[in-house]
């Protein structure tokens, strides 16, 4: 039987060659993305800007009357309603935002949301409300601090468990490639104007997770060729084991590709925004552990003697093997 | 590495297929199979996203409870004063800037005074509740303490929890999860609810019912122009009653509250034919009710249902059986619910519905429907890609998935987890990630025998090489999913939990459970060659 091999045998890739172009394209990616946020500003759901979002469903109808939802909610004066296709043509979410001051009055966000609903199905009897969210201020006010809190202590958390697993060097490369991945992510969602929900923090955070496990397995690497080859150029050294490790990279990012792509095509619309941030960050966060989480090293210095020469059995059976020894 | 002796595979197996029986209940359920009555049946919860249902957020204010105890301090202190032999007679009560504070007519009083109110300040437990201080040696100021104001709120707090507990039990919903958060708030889940209206109606009414004699003395114009006399207070008509608009002004002491009730029901009064409340007084409160009326035979008084004056009749005939009526405006509905609410008691504090989320029911179903199809043509993709690239160590792999996933939903059951909708986009994300591990592993052994290692040293080689970078990686995962947990609230903590079960899991089955099946394959088939 022949297997499928994605990489070829004796792949050797010199990615570190085009470091700086790279590096410099990275940086900008992440500049733009951060200035993408400041200008655009994330398009924040209720979870983090208050107010309701109410999903409607028009049972007898093909397609949901738009126009004159837009003009029936904004007629409630609340401002101008976001009202948009949810799912099928005939679904729709409508949204509506806290007027000001209604951060200090607690059951203002519920009152509009009774509101609202009430004006719709007096006017559409059929239209079948699927669900509704309601956030007032000053919850929404604290959605966004533990958000902020969650996304900083877990990139802190595991670039320190970095550092002291690897060498400080290490950590400071893995918290580069995750704040790359994090600003992009951002930046995605800054200029597609996707709906930012609670639901895409754990997403971002699920990105946090899989994109560290991509840069620990090149590091991983990293660390053994540094112990092995203790002459070899550091650039080098970098390219065999991003190369040694391409194959695993491939594969599994690939798998997660095929499992994540049903779930965006078939799966419930109110995950989309969700799965389409893993699968954005599937991609920028195995780039990153190429191309920041590496090129950082050689720049910091790391030498073979960052980390304590220790011989194992093992490492004493290869040298033999190779006849180093 | 690869000795597995008999009582390690024996373990082994009992752990895997233990857990993974614990998951038959919840896929019968899914699948709409009976489970026998008589097994012990574990299901996972179904999130409210998912089964559809209610989550309101209620909130008290900390200002409502501390304006609660300074009105209750001046009472106290009032009666106090007025018991004392001889009376101490006070003036210029205030309770401007969250103190209470009294001059003393008679400078001479203010060693009895302190003496009578030292020991109410001293609360039930060890915190003392109020500080004392005496300014120009005449006017005593009672200052709330932080501690006697935390404990004030986690007691109304608790009572807050559980009147709203037997208020929910009232409307007869199934199964509703009443959980206190933090300081101030309150978690209602509601299971299948589809129209939180009613619950928001109950929840939202504190249900305190005051009786409070009518002040004969105030000027007309005064009261409608929102003056009160001197030792009364102005109450607005509750909408809906004929005076709607106009005020009343009643004494500030010497009403009922309606906490002593022991029974409301709503009726319909025979000659009015108008929806009215029933209410029935336990001993002390109907002995004081009794004594209200026979002193006030013929004058007003006003029933107030959280601050609004219902009605203000006249008192025709001393009430004496402990029994009264509630008039007031009211549909069938909303007598009904004052009935709950008076039965189930007043809320210490008035609660505020601060988020509110509701799925319907068709939704929670549609969504498990389509998550379910895109996990299984996910898990066929994986499948299929893992079984082309690896061959047998492939299928190893695949088995180990399907132990992966029934593992992780029976634990879910075990632990009494709740699965939402990001949870199943955690479920698609565990599976991708959990063939990770066998990937290492299998491109480590790969590579092993490109070296030349001979197959057993290479397999060997590869499980302990690809074991490093798998710990690493899932530890920090397991970091991040701490700290999603730690920040989530509702469906996001069901993704959180999720991602961190499966950590565990496909550790399990992905590193543990194929080298069983590995070293196995290698000791049954000693094959020289390996397809890998």
């Amino acid at each position: 039987m022949k297997l499928l091999k994605l990489v070829p045998d004796n792949t050797n890739i010199k990615f570190l060659k085009v470091r700086v172009p790279f590096f410099v394209v990275s940086l900008a990616l992440i500049l733009g993305s951060w200035a993408a946020v400041a200008v655009k500003g994330l398009n924040f759901g209720v979870d983090f800007a208050g107010g309701q979002e109410v999903r409607l469903t028009f049972t007898e109808r093909a397609a949901a009357p738009i126009p004159e939802l837009r003009a029936l909610v904004g007629g409630l004066g609340y401002g101008e309603p976001v009202v948009q296709e949810f799912g099928a043509p005939n679904q729709v979410s409508i949204r509506v935002r806290l007027p000001e001051k209604a951060e200090d009055t607690p059951g203002a966000a519920t009152a509009i949301g009774d509101r609202v609903i009430a004006a719709i199905t007096a006017k559409y009897p059929d239209a079948r409300k699927d669900g509704n969210d309601t956030v007032s201020g000053k919850v929404a006010g604290e959605f966004r601090t533990s958000a902020l809190l969650a996304l900083l202590a877990a990139m802190a958390a595991v670039s320190l468990y970095i550092w002291v697993r690897f060498e400080w060097q290490f950590g400071v490369g893995a918290m580069f490639a995750l704040v790359h991945d994090v600003s992009l992510t951002l930046g995605l969602f800054a200029v597609t104007q996707m709906e930012f929900s609670l639901q895409i923090v754990a997403a971002v955070l699920a990105i946090i997770g899989y994109s560290l496990n991509d840069t620990i397995v090149v590091y991983d690497r990293i660390r053994e060729n540094l112990k092995k080859y203790r002459k070899m150029p550091l650039n080098e050294l970098l390219d065999l084991s991003v190369n040694e490790t391409l194959a695993r990279t491939v594969m599994t990012s690939l798998t997660l590709f095929v499992a994540l792509i049903p779930l965006l095509i078939f799966g419930p619309p109110s995950l989309f925004g969700m799965v389409a941030a893993i699968t954005f960050g599937l991609f920028v966060g195995t780039y990153s552990s190429i191309y920041m989480a590496g090129p950082l090293l050689i720049w910091m210095g790391v030498t073979s003697d960052s980390f304590v020469p220790r011989e194992t059995a093992l490492d004493r059976q290869e040298k033999i093997a190779r006849g180093e020894a | 590495m690869l000795e597995f002796p008999l009582w390690k595979k024996i373990s082994l197996w009992a752990l895997t297929l233990a857990a993974a029986a614990l998951a038959l209940p919840s896929l019968a359920k899914v699948a709409g199979l009976p489970w026998p009555a008589g097994l012990p049946g574990p299901e996972v919860n179904l999130g409210l996203d998912l089964a559809g249902g209610s989550h309101l957020l209620l909130e008290a204010k900390a200002d409502d409870v501390r304006a609660q105890r300074l009105t209750n301090m001046e009472e106290t202190v009032r009666q106090l004063m007025r018991g004392a032999k001889p009376r101490i007679r006070i003036g210029d009560v205030s309770t401007a800037d969250g103190k209470l504070s009294f001059m003393l007519e008679n400078a001479a009083d203010i060693d009895r005074a302190r003496g009578l109110i030292e020991p109410v300040m001293q609360g039930q437990t060890s915190t003392r509740e109020w500080d004392l201080s005496v300014v120009d040696g005449q006017r005593i100021v009672l200052t709330p303490t932080e501690a006697g104001l935390a404990q004030a709120i986690d007691d109304a707090m608790a009572s807050a929890t559980e009147v709203v507990r037997r208020r929910i039990d009232e409307l007869g919903t199934r199964e509703p999860t009443i959980i206190r958060q933090g300081s101030t708030r309150i978690v209602v889940q509601v299971p299948g609810l589809q129209d939180p209206e009613a619950l928001k109606n109950l929840l939202g009414q504190t249900a305190q019912l005051e009786f409070r004699l009518v002040d004969l003395n105030a000027l007309p114009e005064n009261v409608q122009a929102g003056i009160a006399p001197p030792g009364s207070e102005i109450f607005p008509y509750a909408p809906g009653t004929p005076q709607e608009g106009r005020f009343e002004a009643v004494r500030r002491l010497g009403g009922i509250r309606g906490d002593s009730l022991t029974g409301a029901q709503a009726g319909v009064d025979p000659q009015t034919n108008q929806n009215i409340v029933n209410i029935t007084f336990d001993a002390q409160g109907g002995a004081k009710f009794a004594k209200l009326t026979t002193e006030n035979v013929g004058k007003p008084f006003a029933i107030i249902l959280d601050g609004k004056v219902l009605s203000a009749p006249v008192i025709n005939e001393p009430i004496i059986g402990g029994r009264a009526q509630i008039s007031g405006n009211f549909t069938p509905e909303s007598a009904n619910n004052l009935a709950i609410a008076l039965r189930s008691g007043a809320l210490p504090v008035p609660l505020h519905v601060v988020e509110e989320r509701t799925v319907g029911p068709d939704l929670g179903a549609d969504s498990i429907r389509k998550g379910l199809i895109a996990m299984a043509i996910g898990s066929l993709a994986v499948i299929a890609l893992m079984i082309a690239s690896y061959g047998r160590f492939g299928v190893y792999a695949t088995i180990a998935l399907v132990f992966n996933v029934l593992m992780l939903l029976g634990l879910m059951a075990l632990g009494n987890f709740t699965l939402t909708l990001p949870g199943i986009a955690g479920f698609v994300i565990t599976i991708g990630a959990a063939v990770d591990a066998n990937v290492l592993i299998n491109e480590r052994i790969r590579e092993e025998r490109k070296r030349g290692r001979k197959v057993v040293s290479a397999v060997e080689t590869g499980y302990k090489e690809a074991s490093r970078a798998i710990w690493d990686a899932n530890l920090t995962n397991f970091i991040a999913g701490v700290a999603l947990f730690a920040f989530g609230s509702g469906p996001v903590k069901g993704f959180a939990v999720v991602l961190v079960l499966g950590l565990f899991t496909s550790v399990f089955t992905g590193v543990t459970l194929t080298r069983m099946w590995v070293a196995g394959w290698l000791r049954r088939a000693r094959p020289t060659d390996l397809v890998i």
